[in-house]
């Protein structure tokens, strides 16, 4: 057998090229076919604005798929990197929203969200009212955006550090993520945080000086994510083909044996999940000016479960399985919910029953799958059908 | 390498030109006054033991004896109670498991642990010493000296058909050999040896002995065995362990003369 050396066989070479081709399509149904349908008015912005939000949420997908499918990490906390990206981005929208006119003592204007809501203390009146140092950062775009990258990737290292080094583990990291995520969910949503409590972060109406309820904006910020998502994926598949791809892989398998190769396992799960936190965090960038709003209900322990379905659904370590998979759930969770709203928790719950059990591969490997089934049966397809990878 | 039964330090320190330390350029390991104790149950308790650079040590004991604990220790996966561990005349007592690797120990388990989802391939490129790092990992490739290499090894133990195949797809005698073939890639400067023939019909026995005699010279090892067959074919130095302590030493014919070994093996 001929081997390039990069550890690649000629198997693996055509499946390169069928996934590229597949990448591409892709891309072509993002940013040509919908733009399209969109121009020649088949769909709405509306519908536009729909797709663009659930590919941040692929974006997320994307990040969980590379600690969870490929690291074997199961982090409960995806949704905490989300709200950071879209806390930030928020506060920036908040600064610049309406209406106008409430300015502070120090000559900063209180946002209309934060004013409606602001913890008086007693025998304040309005005019007592000061922005918080902590918005102050966010009232410049480039900040925001740097911000609502690092913030995530510094909160995730720290969680991260702590975890991995002490060797937290499997169902033990879910859980302290879990827990991480509901107690950020009641930080946002006490009113003294002055992080506009429950109400959430709303009002928003320009973004870097264009109106945000402007399709022509909404659709910009489609192709926005599109683009991104896409550059996500590329980034990350030639991360999964590098070595260092196949070292997540092995700690997945067996970390304790890669330590006595000499590697770090906890260094590989940092870098992973503080990787897949700073995609998250850019997912919320994307979404909140999309969404208009974002509350702490976006910090609820079944948004990051939702994920974990997403990618459990389009099929683990595959990254497109991770983007199929949070578009799928989502438009089928849309169409559900308007025409049989109660059915959705049972056909969520059913679905991620029958592929955890029926193709533990997942959707995305499906078509492969049936394809094999049609053709004529060979003992080398038996051997494949018979030998699924077990998933833990 | 001519070698007299020691087990206490006193004896070891007679060796010494100082007489007040073993001697650290004779000995690439060095056990002193190794005990562990688990649940108050001494698992092993070793007042001495050298390995020489460049011994092939075999290690043999019934179940129990502390064999694998010794490993654990050597290798870091486990702190001893007391007593300290010299490696190349350092105490590596207590240092992370990572570090003892990257100093030059390297271990095969007692199962063969390879990287299921991995392909035989790519189980060998990890094994591959030097590429340890985080950041090169993204883009360093395996060079054309590196892929000779592997290929050379897989072809010792006919793996050259299995290159793409994943690991979790191999018998048992494949992944032993795998493991042992990442063991001889990474070229520890000592290799612990877990029970490499077990499980392993009697002609991979015997390739697998031949593998490891070929390394005897280069490398220390240290082999832990029970079948005596394959412990006749290593033709070395045995230390004998029984309920933690280092029984008996020596040839493995003058071992089975000895009564307290037989009687450890047989008795009871």
């Amino acid at each position: 057998m001929i081997n390039n050396g990069s550890g690649f066989g000629p198997n693996q070479k055509t499946d390169k090229l069928k996934r590229n081709f597949i990448a591409l399509l892709w891309l072509t149904l993002g940013l040509v076919i919908i733009p399209l349908l969109y121009i020649t008015g088949a769909i709405s912005i509306e519908t536009v604005n729909k797709l663009g939000r659930y590919m941040t949420y692929a974006l997320v997908a994307v990040g969980l798929d590379l600690i969870w499918g490929y690291a074997g990490i199961l982090g409960l906390c995806q949704a905490l990197f989300f709200c950071l990206g879209g806390y930030a981005m928020g506060m920036y929208l908040a600064h610049h929203g309406g209406p106008e006119g409430i300015i502070d003592k120090t000559g900063w204007k209180l946002p209309a969200c934060l004013y409606v809501v602001y913890p008086y203390k007693v025998g304040e009146v309005p005019q007592d009212a000061l922005v918080p140092w902590f918005w102050k950062p966010f009232w410049s775009l480039p900040i925001t955006v740097v911000l609502g990258l690092l913030i995530p990737g510094v909160v995730a290292f720290i969680i991260g550090y702590f975890g991995f080094r002490s060797r937290v583990r499997g169902v033990y990291f879910a859980i302290l993520t879990q827990a991480i995520t509901v107690a950020a969910q009641n930080f946002f949503s006490m009113n003294n945080m002055k992080f506009c409590g429950t109400n959430g972060l709303t009002r928003f109406e320009k973004i870097a000086g264009f109106e945000l309820a402007s399709s022509k904006v909404q659709f910009s910020l489609y192709i926005l994510t599109v683009v991104m998502l896409f550059l996500v994926y590329v980034v990350y598949r030639y991360i999964v083909n590098s070595r260092l791809g196949r070292i997540l892989i092995a700690v997945r398998d067996d970390e304790n044996t890669l330590r006595f190769s000499g590697y770090k396992p906890y260094i590989y799960k940092l870098f992973a999940f503080v990787l897949a936190a700073v995609t998250a965090g850019l997912a919320g960038m994307l979404y909140v000016p999309q969404m208009k709003i974002i509350t702490p209900h976006n910090l609820g322990a079944e948004r990051s479960i939702l994920i974990v379905i997403y990618v459990a659904v389009g099929g683990r370590s595959t990254l497109s399985g991770a983007i199929v998979g949070a578009l799928g759930v989502s438009l089928m969770y849309d169409n559900l919910t308007s025409t049989i709203p109660w059915a959705w928790p049972y056909v969520l719950g059913f679905l991620f029953i029958a592929v955890v059990l029926g193709y533990p591969d997942g959707l995305v490997k499906l078509p492969q799958k049936l394809f094999n089934k049609f053709k004529q049966p060979t003992a080398e397809d038996t051997f494949e059908v018979s030998s699924t990878p077990s998933s833990e | 390498m001519v070698q007299t039964p020691q087990t206490r330090l006193d004896e070891y320190l007679l060796d010494s030109p100082t007489n007040s330390r073993f001697s650290e350029e004779k000995f690439i390991l060095f056990l002193e006054g190794i005990t562990a104790v688990f649940d108050g149950f001494k698992a092993l308790d070793v007042e001495a033991l050298g390995i020489e650079h460049n011994e092939l040590r075999v290690v043999i004991g019934p179940n129990g004896a502390g064999k694998t604990t010794m490993c654990d220790i050597v290798s870091g996966k486990t702190r001893p109670t007391t007593g300290t561990v010299h490696f190349e005349g350092q105490n590596i007592t207590g240092i992370p498991e990572t570090e003892i690797a990257l100093m030059g120990v390297g271990r095969k388990f007692q199962t063969p642990t390879v990287f299921d989802s991995l392909t035989t391939y790519q189980n060998m490129e990890l094994a591959l010493p030097g590429h340890q790092k985080l950041f090169p990992n993204l883009y360093s490739q395996v060079s054309t000296e590196e892929d000779d290499q592997i290929l050379e090894i897989l072809a010792r133990v006919g793996l050259t058909d299995e290159l793409d195949t994943e690991a979790r797809y191999l018998s048992h005698g494949q992944r032993q050999w795998l493991a042992i073939s990442t063991l001889i890639l990474s070229s520890p400067k000592l290799l612990l040896v877990d029970e490499p023939a077990a499980g392993l019909t009697d002609a991979e026995t015997e390739l697998t002995a031949e593998l490891l005699l070929e390394l005897k010279g280069d490398h220390t090892l240290i082999i832990i065995e029970h079948d005596m067959d394959f412990v006749r074919r290593l033709d070395s130095f045995v230390t004998m362990l029984h309920e933690g302590h280092i029984m008996a030493e020596g040839t493995l014919e003058e071992l089975q003369q000895n009564e307290e070994v037989i009687e450890a093996y047989l008795g009871r």
